[in-house]
Order: C-alpha cells, then sequence, then structure tokens
C-alpha cells in the first residue's frame, strides 16, 4: 500500500510569527518546523505500510525552507519526499494548493492519501477535501482510526456524539485527528539518514501547472486583533464540582 | 546588522556553530526529556528509584545507546558533538539519566568495543545498543577510588577457567545490569572481564539513603569465586591503561551534560526571579539578582563553547586526556556554582523538588567526584603544566 502523507512546513508554535504588508505570513526566514497536526496521519500511514508494506511518500508546498517539514518526515520513517516549491506560489490560497497537491498525486499516484485535519497556521481545512475532489476519490475526515480489510477500508470516524463507522474503498483521502495516534519521536539513524532518502523538488512547470490557475482568488484586505477573551466564570472548587460537570457536557468533553 | 537580541540560554549563539544534524539531534534528545522523562523525574528523585528497563528500551529505540560507537554499518550513529549534544540534553533532565547512557555507552559498550574480542562483541553489543542488555562497569573499591591500582579484585587462572573474588562499589546500573565489565589484578597486571550478572556468585546490592543521584541505581557487586570461561577476558586491555580510557570516554560526555544541568538551573532561575515579587517589583530587577544571573550565564555559555571545542578537537582525532580533564575539572566546578547560585535565587522554594535546582545541585555533587575527582583532575593539569607528577 502507498501511502501519501501531506506535511505542512508552519511558523514554531513558540515563537511570534510575523505577518508582511499585504497581511500574509512572512514565511521565510524565521524558525518553521513540520505541522504537528499532520504528525498524526504520518504516524497512521508509517504504522500501515510497516503493517501491509509499500512506502510512504511525504508532500510538502512551501518556500524552500519547507524542506525542513519534509527532512524531519522523512526522519520519522517517512521513505520519500517531494517539495513543490515555485516564487508563483506565494500567497497560495486553499484551492491553488489544492490543485498543487492533486498534480502531485496525478503524476504519482497513491493508494490512500493522509492529512490533518487543519493546519495549525492557517486553519481553513479545506485542502484535503478540495484535492479528493480534483482527484475524484472519496474522502472522509476526521478519522480517529483505521483499518484494512479486503483491499478497502473500514475507519471509525469522530463525530460530535461519539463514532461514524464508515467503509470506503481505496485510493481514498483521509484527514487524521489529532491524538488518533501518537507520533513516534524521529531515531537518531532516522535522523542522520534524512538526508540519504530521495526528495524531489519540484516547481509549477514539472506538474504542468499554469501560474494562472494557481493565481489566489482571494485576498485579506485587513487584520485585526482577536478580542480578549470574555469574563469566563470562576467555580469554587469546594461547592463547584458539579457545575464543572455541566460545564464540560455542555462543552462536548463529556 | 546583528540579529535578533541573544536567547539567554545561549548568550553565545552556540547554536551557529551546529550542523543541521546536530541540531536535530539536540531537538530529538531535548524533546524526549521534556515529554517522557521530566514528568515523572521529581517522583523518582523522591522515591529513589529509576526504571532502568523501560528507559533503556525507549533510548534503544531512539539510537541514543552506543550512538558514539560504530555500529554494523561500520560508522557511529553521531559524531562526538551529536553525542554530547544528547549528553547535555539528557543530564539537563537528570544527572542520573546521564550517567545511565554513559555507563552504558561510554564505558560498558566502550570496553567491549574498544578491548573486547569479534565474539564478545557480537553476543553483547547489538543487544546493549537495543538497550535490550544492560551494563555497568566495576572499577571502584570501597578502598580504591581515586587510586584504583590500588583494587583487591583479583582474578586467578584455574586451567583453562578464570575464577574471579573481589568487591566494586558505587556502580551505576550494578543492579540492574546484565553484564558487567569488572577490573580485577591477574597475574598478567590488571585486566578487564566481561562478566554475565546471571554467574553463580555475582550478587548486587543497591546502595541506599543517597542524597545525591537518587534517579539512578547504585550498587554494591560482590564477586564471590565467580568462575569464567577463559575467553571473558577483554583480550585488548592490559594494565590500568584499560579502564582509564574508558573513563576518559565518559569524562568527555559529562564535560557537556553537567552544562545541561547548569542551564536548566538557570533557566528555572530565570524565571523564578521575573516573577518573583518582593518590595513591590520583580527580584530580577535587583542589581544583586541580576549579577547572580550573568554569572550564570556567562558559565554556562562559555562551558559549552569549550565542550563544543573539545568536540571539534574530538572530531580532528586531536583531543588530549589531559584536555578532557581541563572540561572536566572546569564544567563540573562551574555547573556546581551555577546550581548552588540558582538556589539563592529561588530562596526557600529552592530546596523544594518543584524546582529543578537542588535535585541538580546535589547530583552535581556526585559528578565533581566521579570519573576523576575535582583533585585528581586539578593535578592532572598542574602535572601538565609543570610536567611533575603530584600524585602517586
Amino acid at each position: 500500500m502507498d501511502v501519501v502523507v501531506f506535511a505542512k512546513y508552519v511558523p514554531t508554535p513558540e515563537g511570534t510569527p510575523e505577518l508582511g504588508p499585504d497581511h500574509l505570513l512572512v514565511r521565510d526566514g524565521g524558525d518553521g518546523a513540520l505541522d504537528p497536526g499532520d504528525t498524526y496521519g504520518l504516524e497512521l500511514g508509517l504504522r500501515l505500510v510497516e503493517a501491509h508494506g509499500g512506502e510512504v511518500t511525504v508532500v510538502s508546498m512551501g518556500p524552500a525552507g519547507a524542506i525542513a517539514a519534509v527532512q524531519r518526515a522523512l526522519a520519522m520513517g517517512a521513505h520519500r519526499g517531494v517539495l513543490v516549491t515555485d516564487p508563483a506560489l506565494r500567497g497560495a490560497d486553499a484551492l491553488a494548493t489544492a490543485r498543487v497537491l492533486a498534480a502531485c498525486l496525478r503524476r504519482r499516484p497513491a493508494d490512500l492519501v493522509l492529512a490533518g485535519i487543519e493546519s495549525t497556521d492557517g486553519y481553513t481545512g479545506t485542502v484535503p477535501v478540495t484535492v479528493a475532489e480534483l482527484l475524484g476519490i472519496p474522502s472522509v475526515t476526521a478519522v480517529r482510526a483505521v483499518e484494512v480489510v479486503d483491499g478497502a477500508l473500514r475507519v471509525e470516524r469522530q463525530t460530535e456524539e461519539g463514532a461514524d463507522e464508515v467503509a470506503c474503498p481505496l485510493p481514498a483521502l483521509l484527514t487524521v485527528t489529532a491524538g488518533a495516534t501518537e507520533p513516534r519521536f524521529p531515531s537518531l539513524k532516522g535522523i542522520m539518514g534524512a538526508k540519504q532518502k530521495p526528495v524531489e523538488t519540484l516547481a509549477l512547470a514539472d506538474l504542468g501547472i499554469d501560474v494562472e490557475d494557481v493565481r489566489p482568488t482571494q485576498r485579506v484586505v485587513a487584520v485585526a486583533d482577536a478580542p480578549p477573551p470574555a469574563g469566563g466564570e470562576i467555580v469554587d472548587a469546594e461547592v463547584g464540582i458539579a457545575r464543572i460537570a455541566d460545564l464540560l457536557v455542555e462543552a462536548k468533553v463529556l | 546588522m546583528p540579529s535578533a537580541a541573544p536567547d539567554p540560554l545561549d548568550l553565545l549563539d552556540l547554536d551557529a556553530l551546529l550542523s543541521e544534524e546536530e541540531r536535530q539531534v539536540r531537538d530529538l534528545a531535548r524533546s524526549w526529556v521534556r515529554e517522557r522523562v521530566l514528568p515523572e523525574l521529581e517522583e523518582w528523585f523522591e522515591r529513589g528509584v529509576f526504571p532502568a528497563r523501560e528507559i533503556a528500551k525507549e533510548l534503544g529505540q531512539l539510537g541514543f545507546l552506543g550512538m558514539q560507537l560504530p555500529d554494523e554499518s561500520g560508522s557511529p550513529t553521531v559524531g562526538p558533538v551529536g553525542y554530547g549534544l544528547a549528553e547535555l540534553e539528557l543530564e539537563a533532565g537528570d544527572s542520573g539519566l546521564r550517567s545511565f547512557v554513559s555507563v552504558q555507552s561510554a564505558l560498558a559498550m566502550f570496553a567491549i568495543h574498544a578491548f573486547g574480542s569479534d565474539e564478545q562483541r557480537a553476543e553483547w553489543l547489538p543487544p546493549m545498543r537495543a538497550g535490550e542488555a544492560i551494563g555497568c562497569f566495576g572499577l571502584s573499591e570501597p578502598d580504591a577510588g581515586s587510586d584504583p591500582g590500588s583494587m583487591r579484585t583479583r582474578a586467578r587462572r584455574d586451567g583453562g577457567d578464570w575464577v574471579l573474588s573481589g568487591t566494586k562499589m558505587w556502580i551505576t546500573n550494578g543492579s540492574c545490569a546484565d553484564v558487567a565489565i569488572v577490573w580485577a589484578h591477574t597475574d598478567e597486571g590488571i585486566r578487564g572481564f566481561v562478566v554475565p550478572t546471571d554467574r553463580p556468585g555475582v550478587r548486587a546490592f543497591d546502595i541506599h539513603r543517597k542524597l545525591s543521584l537518587r534517579a539512578s541505581v547504585t550498587s554494591e557487586l560482590a564477586f564471590d569465586d565467580v568462575r569464567l570461561p577463559g575467553d571473558a577476558v577483554l583480550p585488548g586491555a592490559h594494565g590500568l591503561k584499560g579502564p582509564l580510557s574508558c573513563l576518559n570516554e565518559a569524562r568527555y560526555g559529562i564535560v557537556w551534560g553537567v552544562m545541561g544541568a547548569a542551564r536548566a538551573c538557570l533557566d528555572a532561575a530565570l524565571n523564578y526571579s521575573r516573577e518573583r515579587i518582593q518590595f513591590d517589583r520583580p527580584i530580577a530587577s535587583f542589581q544583586l539578582t541580576q549579577k547572580k544571573l550573568a554569572d550564570m550565564a556567562l558559565a554556562v555559555a562559555t562551558g559549552t563553547l569549550l565542550a563544543l571545542h573539545l568536540g571539534r578537537m574530538k572530531e580532528a582525532g586531536r583531543l588530549r586526556p589531559e584536555q578532557v580533564s581541563v572540561g572536566k575539572l572546569n564544567n563540573t566546578r562551574a555547573a556546581l556554582e551555577v546550581a548552588r547560585t540558582a538556589r539563592s535565587i529561588l530562596g526557600a522554594n529552592g530546596i523544594t523538588l518543584e524546582y529543578p535546582v537542588m535535585r541538580h545541585m546535589t547530583n552535581l555533587e556526585s559528578v565533581l567526584t566521579y570519573e576523576g575527582t575535582e583533585e585528581v583532575h586539578t593535578l592532572v593539569v598542574g602535572q601538565t603544566l609543570t610536567g611533575i607528577r603530584a600524585f602517586s
């Protein structure tokens, strides 16, 4: 089973990301890393190929520095990497990104595509399902467990009330919830060997994509600070256990 | 134009002197310690336990055991600087954790790698690398510390066998080890033996009531006429030079490691001094506190720079034992001073396990003494300067 895992290079959560004059995130320079939200799918993909054979290819689109996210995924065990980087992709929106990722998959098809639910910087959560739509393959979102049964998938899908069990043919695309797996640490050998693994760096032309097709269709016109969080409620620990339980139920945590 | 303001924990931007892989090795060790070890460490320290088996397996999977020694592929997983950075991050967790890795990697595995037969290497190194077998190293004795030549442990020939008798003391990993590298007098001078700890006559007693390295197994090993096959001896080691060259490897790791403990203390003191309000202002605003913080940051920066310099020399194959003594002496002393100073900034809170500083401080009292005492390393430097040996 050949698996593709999408990997986004995002600013490190510890840092303070900078916005440029065009209100876009400054992605060059600064500290970046593999999006932690992508590591659950990566772990799932690694376990699937460990059990069923095949390879994990990690695919990323981003500035040249995004190679760090690819390297991290390779250090964790992915077999090969693809980085699409092109000056014309600066400021690419979700649709443009999906077109690029779909083109990568047309170029080298996979049985299964895994992605995070949403990126921890952009949070649109729309890229993976758009890729599935562009490729004409089924997608299941918010996946927390997967089994391969008779060449198809049996998927557990997280819902507000509990879980759906979904049967899904291959090839397919899944978005994987945080906590679905416990992402492994890379090993020292993985880190030292990552540079020896094959990585393709592609430009738009390599994918046969016209610059016009990835021109952003949306533009950020203003950015405002988030309002400070409203009051909240202080519950006295002595008397408030029941109230806290109610709040947790209300928040659908319990 | 200078870039962003310096990181207080890396005042000299030594990060820029590391390769991308070295940084990743460092980050791996740091995140593993933070996520898997620190949440439980205080509990281990308080109870005086160390879950060696479990930790060994995890360290083995990550590749930290014997990382500096050539593996099946013929080359080491990481170079001397990567190894040092890993030791630093492990000791930023706890000196006991770093001691476990040092003893396994730089003493036990190194001895087998450097002085062992092909059979000994094939039998022990792969499981030790995987963390499935734990090693320890028996040199010190109740009455032989800085003067290891005065050891009383003896091995005598009996037909084709060896018979080993004696007592080893202060043995890290002693009671949890599967294999002990034991040094003993023989008719051929001091020799090293690979002793499986399940041999009849091998007994281990843990040393209790320790006030230092509490999250570490420290034992006494007793060998009561332990019969070993003729091929249990390490063929490549003759005389004290054998064990001393192992210690030199371990000391190199300590040069780095203690800077991790010191950095953790600086970090804790810095955070505390910003948050602790006295006389209506953070204590970080007082000149005496700033002097303490500056002294600590200087010690961490210069000690780590020294470790890195020695690491690059080791990479180039020109690091001498006397220079390792300079590093061990300087950095261990400096780290202990940093820990003590950090404790003073944390005031009464500094004496609890809620903060790492006193734990590091008491650990470093051991590190100051083991692998060559402060005094012995001072005299090694003295001998290097004068050509006159002041001990022996």
